[in-house]
């Protein structure tokens, strides 16, 4: 299946997600974060296919859907690598060397912040303060966290995600 | 004596040694203080016990909870629901104090819910949670699973008539969405812009319904108040506040990391006895005392007790509690430079102070970093830091938040800032590095 097809519509699964969230609100377009990331979820991306199928759900215009889904940082309006890789630059960070640390992530991965690898395997993004600042220097894959990260194992660490 | 009794927030887990599961809670005392509100008292009752308790909000601001829980008791004026939420949007840089309850103690602050919503009478609760707390938000639902089977949640809580749906919002990201009426935006589905105020949130908050906003700390407090009473509760703080605090500190020290002590503990100790004094070879020049967005403090600040009223004295905020440190290796223009590009960054761009004046201190601290700094720039600064850190010109405190940090750097730090001019170039830089970027 192409990937047009692939995003051309949503699936039953999603949108049984999404009425379910529907079903705790007060009304459809209180939904629209909620049934954002459940798309990327399953799609790991919004694209404009599917954001103008929950537009139609939600019974909302796709203009003031994309306003919301451009607001927040970690709703993806354009495809990702395969595995997000998240370096902090908040300032606990900061003082524990943050800078170095992501002139290392992007040379170790051959990318700049907001790019992904010719391979599909990592995008690069920037994030504020992960929360676990007696850690620092901090940097999250996907759903792990990982500090405080010694920057000669950077190799070793995004080995592990294939 | 167990430790329950000198840390209520966490001594359970010190106890434990590990994340907490429900019998473990239980076997300490847990769900005792809900249950005995629920079926012993009324909500007047429990809200006089918080008030009486002293117990203030711990997500920085430190307003008193059981003031807070009283602007929305009785009946709301149109018939509907009432809201309750819990701000697990943790995201002051700086800050780790709620990840850790919600990973370690997740039952605490369900219980601490459970006495919130029926002191207020919200059957409809919510958990704000950051999008990046994939741990915290697996184990809030666990946590959530384990007490609804058991009655705590659901319907007729305790047996009661009363009955509480929790529910976990997952939060697109966003530092805004700590802004408590951005907060009640995004939980609506919409961008998480503040909204204008009057009207506060327990008038009309979520879908326009009486809705009080909660920390999780502040949560986790008040357990304990129900099970062993005000005069316990206030007699925990060495100073006029009450409670015990997590305090933290990050940075470089022998032992970062996040500590329950009473409320008031001196930041000299905080620093020496907890956090393992700073590493060797390096000095303390000044710290945020409670996030990326309170005031500087100095050497001559060290020994105070950290708690509202004193830290406020000093010209700072307690904030959250988490202190982060600067020691001498770090230049203080750059940390500044780092700290508004965090601040920039994170505008949601409604108000015009906010959205153009920060990235606009951002890009002449950058510039004063690199060596490009021209006499008057610091003139320029301290103006800025007072306007758009000034009362009422933004609809909240994300810009006087942004301004805190810098002002108090103008004005401790004002040597090195002018040494930058003065040279050309950041003495602290070495010629090998790159620039500081300001994208």
């Amino acid at each position: 299946m192409s990937e047009s097809e692939l995003v051309s519509a949503l699936s039953a699964e999603e949108i049984s997600e999404i009425e379910t969230e529907i079903s705790h609100l007060p009304d459809r377009q209180s939904a629209a974060i909620d049934a954002l990331m459940i798309v990327q979820r399953h799609r790991g991306w919004v694209s404009d296919e599917s954001l103008y199928a929950l537009a139609q759900l939600l019974e909302m215009s796709s203009a003031e859907l994309d306003s919301i889904a451009t607001f927040y940082n970690l709703i993806f309006r354009q495809p990702v690598g395969r595995h997000v890789v998240m370096v902090c630059d908040s300032v606990s960070c900061y003082v524990m060397g943050a800078d170095q640390l992501a002139k290392k992530v992007q040379d170790t991965l051959g990318i700049k912040f907001g790019e992904t690898t010719e391979d599909g395997r990592f995008t690069l993004l920037p994030i504020v303060c992960l929360g676990a600042c007696d850690r620092a220097p901090t940097i999250m894959i996907d759903k792990d966290l990982i500090g405080p990260v010694d920057d000669s194992s950077l190799k070793d660490v995004f080995a592990g995600y294939e | 004596m167990s430790l329950l009794d000198t840390k209520p927030l966490i001594g359970r887990v010190e106890e434990v040694g590990d994340r907490i599961a429900l019998a473990d809670y239980e076997s300490g005392g847990g769900y005792s203080g809900a249950r005995n509100a629920l079926t012993q008292m009324s909500p007047e009752e429990v809200i006089d016990l918080v008030k009486d308790a002293g117990l203030k909000g711990r997500g920085g601001a430190g307003f008193p909870t059981g003031m807070k829980w009283n602007f929305a008791k009785g009946e709301p004026l149109t018939p509907g629901p009432k809201y309750l939420v819990c701000n697990a949007d943790e995201m002051e840089p700086g800050t780790f104090k709620d990840r850790y309850l919600m990973e370690y103690n997740p039952h605490i602050l369900i219980e601490g819910m459970i006495i919130g919503a029926f002191a207020i009478q919200a059957e409809i609760a919510y958990i704000f949670l950051r999008g990046e707390y994939h741990d915290p938000y697996d184990q809030l639902i666990r946590a959530i699973g384990e007490a609804t089977e058991r009655g705590y949640l659901g319907t007729s809580v305790f047996g009661t008539d009363f009955n509480l749906d929790l529910r976990v919002h997952l939060s697109g990201g966003r530092y805004i969405c700590g802004e408590e009426t951005a907060l009640l935006n995004a939980l609506e589905g919409k961008r998480a812009q503040p909204r204008s105020k009057p009207p506060f949130p327990p008038a009309s908050g979520a879908w326009g319904r009486p809705t009080i906003v909660n920390n999780v700390e502040t949560f986790c407090n008040v357990p304990a108040i129900l099970r062993n009473g005000s005069q316990w509760y206030q007699d925990l703080g060495l100073t006029e506040d009450a409670g015990t605090k997590l305090y933290g500190v990050s940075g470089r020290v022998n032992n970062p990391g996040l500590w329950e002590l009473p409320m008031g503990t001196p930041i000299r100790e905080i620093i020496d006895d907890h956090a393992g004094g700073m590493l060797n070879g390096f000095k303390l020049r000044g710290l945020l005392p409670g996030g990326a967005s309170t005031d500087f403090l100095v050497e001559e600040h060290f020994d105070l007790a950290m708690d509202y009223a004193t830290i406020q004295s000093a010209g700072s905020r307690m904030g959250t509690g988490t202190m982060i440190l600067m020691d001498d290796s770090i230049c203080p223009v750059d940390m500044c430079r780092n700290l508004e590009h965090f601040f920039a960054q994170e505008s949601c761009g409604f108000c015009t102070p906010c959205r153009e004046g920060i990235p606009w201190v951002e890009s002449l601290l950058t510039d004063i970093e690199n060596g490009k700094g021209q006499p008057g720039d610091l003139e320029i600064l301290d103006q800025h830091a007072a306007y758009i850190g000034g009362p009422s010109n933004t609809f909240c405190l994300h810009a006087p938040g942004a301004m805190e940090p810098l002002q108090s750097a103008l004005k401790y730090f004002r040597e090195d800032f002018e040494q930058h001019i003065k040279l050309g170039k950041c003495p602290y830089r070495s010629r090998t590095e790159s620039p500081a970027s300001s994208d």
